[in-house]
């Protein structure tokens, strides 16, 4: 590792905006956003740039922005109402605007997740093997390779987060695999594709699997299909 | 009447997405839209009595029978949902199209003031978001709405049921209640 490339921290973490990090420093200090100390607050956003500079986290350009907004109010302020101009408007209403329609967003959004969500809070029945069954035509689609390999895909994506690979001597055949999954068809009669792959699974095992299902669909073992409004692929046995 | 009652319950029983009150209508022709709105109360009224594992919610523009959430340790011990888990970022870009429907992303990305792009592709996949259309000026960017999905996940009847935000004043003070 060369000096250069040294230990970056996601902005996003820590504040997920320069708005969030103006929040922030508001409700700190408690002031009200409508009287904006904004000496105080804009000598503080910069210095909360600095202090992210220093340990590396990366800052976007979007908190550049906001920043210089901030010092451009800052000496707006300083400068001597214009006699002319009939009611100078204050200038922090520059930001005290979009604050303001930030904050409301903010809050409309914590209320959003206390609702009672669906799949969270509260559920509802799930169609079993029948439903798919008598809806067949309308409600699911048969699964080409190319559906298949996007789902494999996205299970490959999540078990592989750094190109991690241990070879195991002692990995399962596809045979041995086809057998076990027959087993779980024969308990269950449907599973959906992801379920056949376990969330700890290394790569031998996820590629294992997927060749297993490619056999059994090829032998007519069984059908695959995609429900059309989850896009859920589910395995069935025949 | 009664008899109406028990076939519209078995009918909330049975489908998979909230049932319109059309939708119960064009099933049952004999009943008259305002029996099936009747019954309806009275099957809500029955589970919030009995208040057993359920109850009949109203949501995007239909009825359904959901689980109550007192009970979702439970469930989540029978089944594992795809975890819907949004984060803040994504939540705050979501109540931001909710409320302001229909949006450009650029719009979008000024009241938050940060990109937005990842985002957006992640709700357009879980399908709480879509794309309404292009808006006709320089760029032609792409309109975005929120879906019915995002209703039924919500637990919302439609778009006038979002809960209304919180007078800003009181946001900005918030962590100050020993303020006086």
């Amino acid at each position: 590792m060369t000096p250069d490339e040294c230990y970056q921290v996601q902005l996003e973490n820590i504040f997920e905006g320069p708005m969030d990090l103006l929040v922030h420093l508001i409700k700190k200090h408690e002031v009200d956003i409508y009287d904006i100390p904004i000496a105080l607050i804009t000598e503080q956003y910069l210095e909360y740039l600095e202090w992210m500079k220093a340990m590396n986290i990366d800052v976007a350009g979007e908190f550049l922005v906001l920043a210089s907004t901030l010092t451009q109010i800052k000496s707006k302020m300083l400068l001597p109402a214009q006699e002319d101009d009939d009611e100078d408007e204050d200038p922090r209403l520059e930001i005290i605007r979009p604050l303001e329609e930030y904050l409301r967003i903010k809050s409309a959004a914590e209320k959003l997740a206390q609702r009672d969500l669906l799949g969270e809070d509260t559920f509802v029945r799930i169609p079993g093997q029948e439903d798919y069954l008598l809806n067949r035509e309308e409600a699911v689609i048969d699964v080409g390779l190319f559906e298949l390999i996007d789902a494999f895909q996205k299970i490959f994506e999540k078990i592989s987060p750094i190109g991690r690979m241990e070879i195991n001597a002692d990995t399962i055949t596809v045979r041995d695999r086809i057998v076990q999954i027959v087993d779980i068809f024969e308990a269950r009669g449907s599973v959906t594709f992801d379920e056949l792959f376990s969330k700890n699974a290394d790569k031998s095992e996820v590629i294992v699997t997927f060749l297993a299902i490619l056999e059994m669909v090829k032998l007519s073992l069984i059908r695959v299909a995609q429900h059309t409004r989850t896009g859920i692929i589910r395995l069935f046995y025949l | 009447m009664e008899e109406i009652k028990n076939i519209i319950e078995s009918l909330l029983f049975v489908a998979g997405e909230p049932l319109t009150i059309d939708h119960i209508n064009n099933i049952l022709i004999q009943a008259e839209k305002k029996e099936i709105r009747n019954s309806l109360s009275e099957l809500s009224k029955e589970y919030e009595d009995r208040k057993g594992g359920f109850y009949l919610r109203e949501v995007a523009g239909g009825y359904q029978i959901r689980t109550r959430p007192e009970y979702r340790e439970w469930i989540k011990r029978l089944i594992q949902p795809k975890a819907l888990r949004l984060s803040k970022a994504a939540l705050e870009t979501l109540a931001i199209i909710a409320y302001k429907q229909p949006i450009i992303r650029s719009d979008i990305e000024h009241v938050r003031g940060v990109n937005c792009g990842g985002i957006l592709r992640m709700l357009l996949e879980r399908r709480l978001i879509r794309v309404l259309g292009k808006k006709e000026i320089p760029g032609r960017p792409l309109i975005y709405a929120t879906t019915k999905q995002f209703l039924e996940v919500f637990d919302l009847k439609d778009l006038k049921d979002l809960p209304t935000p919180e007078e800003i004043k009181s946001l900005g003070e918030a962590p100050s209640e020993h303020m006086g």
